[in-house]
């Protein structure tokens, strides 16, 4: 009996989301009276696997195979199915991520396991149930759900657990091979593009978001959104209107039918706080808005808030950055 | 190409969200429900794809009880040939995923699409488990769909990034944004998605694998502490020292 901890990793870095889920998983498992053992996933670097003690992982499984290096769909569901297996795992925790989802939905068929998504706390284990607390309606509520069976997976969300580090521990870094075949690779990807990332932050692991509408006027202006996110190391982001008419790429547009994000920080710049805005930002911990109509709704969902012209207050908050600097 | 679309049936997206008084359920009264917006992208994109091909078929699917019938209307009014309503409240993902594979096995499509996720349950879950228990591959979340013969082109959307996947009939994809522009039905469309057929089936199957306990709201915002724009770099003093997260 362990916790399984999927762990992704991109150009040799463990990603700061499976940090997260690297702590929840630890925290899991000593809850249960166990350790928790990663499998990494990705392109990863050993030194940096072995860092995961910190997080409280004992063991950490890594397969070598360069066709792992991308996600493959078919090849990761057998990797970490053979990785459950093996460590008799109870409870499997991996990131709310595209790759978490993709791969956490099969895994649940395949080991008859119950799968809760988007969770946000640590399981309450006591009273011989199992409950996550997870969001629900698009961040407009949270549910307490009871995983039935034997076995678990939980998808943690993003930004809503804080990862525990402990300097110094290192978990024994162990090689492990699922013995795949040519066939568990018939669905890797044929190519894969990134696209350029303001400031080299990336939107949906962000801890701070300056985000733009059509309040900005058009494209010609966001150095304004730029600056104040390259001054504060944000990532940009922004309503769908404005990605819907090529001011920014789709992947930048936040909300219901966009990217969820929860960063410490979400500033909003021109953007009136729709109902569907609001739906990607509200599990945001700090929510400023500058908006110059006193009357936007976004005001409602705000912490901090400044009724004034984008164009006179973004150069002012930029400055102000530099200044603590 | 036989397409199967499957849509959920939510509460529209301005929806104010409360439950029922002991928080177990949410509470439809008064609510309109609409297609998941997510679904509206597979369900458009399959039609756009028959009328390409000139040929083949596109099956909407629903797991729900008779009040979903307006919105299934609404899909063959969209464009689609046939519905099949599975006669069952959907209790989680694992259960309507069941049905899914049920469906899709006996109607051998060889398409079979959905949205990302439904935006009252939000579980992300439903295009892979469908796809573990038909043995075939799943693209998710996709964001663009060719096809040409019985090979498929994808985008699948990847944290900073996309992906270009192939892979052959039958398959899954979930599909989100920017795949297509959703369409609205028309006058002739509602017209004729009266007389299409809508077959009820039982539901088949284990019984659900996760239970809701309890639902609950966030907590209130303590209101918002307006800054002077004048006085604008106060703000990011309050950031630091206040708030704490600069
Ligand atoms: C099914 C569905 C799904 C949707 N999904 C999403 C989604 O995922 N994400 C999303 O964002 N939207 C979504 N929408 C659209 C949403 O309803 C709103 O239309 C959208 O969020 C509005 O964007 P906006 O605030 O940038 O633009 P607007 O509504 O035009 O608001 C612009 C704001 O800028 C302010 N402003 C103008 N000039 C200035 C200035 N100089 N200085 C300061 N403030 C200024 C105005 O006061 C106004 O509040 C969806 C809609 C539907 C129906």
């Amino acid at each position: 009996m362990s916790v399984l901890v999927v762990v992704e990793c991109a150009d040799g870095e463990v990603k700061k989301s499976s940090l997260e889920v690297a702590s929840y998983g630890a925290q899991v498992a000593a809850q249960l009276g166990t350790t928790a053992t990663a499998i990494a996933v990705g392109e990863a670097n050993e030194a940096n696997l072995a860092k995961l003690g910190e997080q409280g992982i004992a063991k950490v499984l890594y397969d070598a195979e360069p066709r792992l290096k991308d996600f493959v769909n078919n090849a990761y569901t057998k990797l970490i199915a053979t990785a459950a297996e093996q460590e008799q795992a109870k409870v499997i925790v991996l990131a709310n991520s595209n790759i978490g989802a993709a791969v956490g939905s099969r895994l649940s068929v395949r080991l008859k396991a119950s799968l809760a998504t988007n969770v946000v706390e640590l399981p309450k284990t006591d009273g011989g149930q199992f409950v996550v607390k997870r969001g629900a309606f698009s961040g407009k509520a949270f549910s307490d759900v009871v995983l039935s069976g034997d076995r678990k997976i939980i998808a943690v969300k993003k930004n809503s657990t804080e990862a525990q580090h402990e300097a110094g521990k290192t978990a024994e870094v162990a090689s492990f091979s699922a013995q795949l075949s040519d066939a568990d690779f018939a669905d890797a990807p044929k190519q894969v593009v990134m696209q350029d990332q303001a400031g080299g932050v990336l939107l949906p692991e962000a801890e701070r978001v300056v985000s733009g509408g059509r309040g900005m006027k058009g494209p010609e202006n966001w150095n304004l959104i730029e600056d104040l996110a390259k001054a504060l190391g944000a990532a940009t982001a922004c309503s769908k209107p404005v990605s819907d008419v090529d001011w920014r790429p789709h992947h930048e547009h936040v909300g219901q039918t966009g990217i969820t994000v929860s960063p410490n920080l979400y500033i909003a710049c021109g953007i009136s706080g729709a109902i569907q805005h609001l739906a990607g930002v509200n599990s945001s911990k700090v929510i400023v808005v500058i908006n110059k109509d006193p009357e936007a709704p976004f005001f409602k969902a705000a912490d901090y808030g400044i009724v004034g012209d984008v164009f006179d207050v973004l150069p002012k908050l930029t400055a102000a950055v530099k200044a603590l600097n | 190409m036989k397409f199967l679309v499957c849509i959920s049936n939510v509460p529209d997206t301005t929806t104010k969200i409360t439950f029922t008084p002991d928080n177990k359920e949410f509470n439809k009264a008064g609510v309109q429900f609409v297609i998941n917006p997510w679904d509206e992208y597979a369900l458009t994109r399959a039609i756009e794809l028959k009328e390409a091909a000139g040929s083949g078929t596109v099956t909407v699917l629903n797991v729900g009880e008779a009040d979903t019938e307006p919105n299934i209307r609404k899909a063959l009014a969209i464009g689609a040939d046939d519905a099949i309503r599975v006669n069952a409240a959907p209790t989680d993902a694992y259960f309507v995923a069941e049905q899914i594979a049920a469906i899709a096995k006996e109607g051998a499509y060889d398409v079979i699409l959905m949205g990302k996720e439904s935006i009252d349950y939000n579980g992300f879950q439903v295009h892979g488990m469908v796809g573990e228990m038909l043995g075939i591959p799943t693209v998710a979340p996709a964001m663009k769909l060719d096809l040409s013969g019985n090979t498929a082109t994808l985008e699948r959307e990847i944290e900073g990034g996309k992906e270009i996947v192939t892979v052959n009939t039958p398959f899954v994809a979930s599909c989100q944004q920017p795949m297509c522009e959703p369409r609205i039905p028309n006058m002739r469309g509602i017209m004729t998605a009266r007389t299409k057929p809508l077959k009820v089936v039982p539901a088949v199957g284990e019984p659900a694998r996760t239970q809701v306990q309890e639902y609950a709201l966030p907590p209130k915002k303590q209101g918002v502490k307006l800054i002077d724009a004048e006085n604008a770099g106060e703000l990011i003093k309050l950031l630091r020292n206040e708030a704490k997260v600069i």
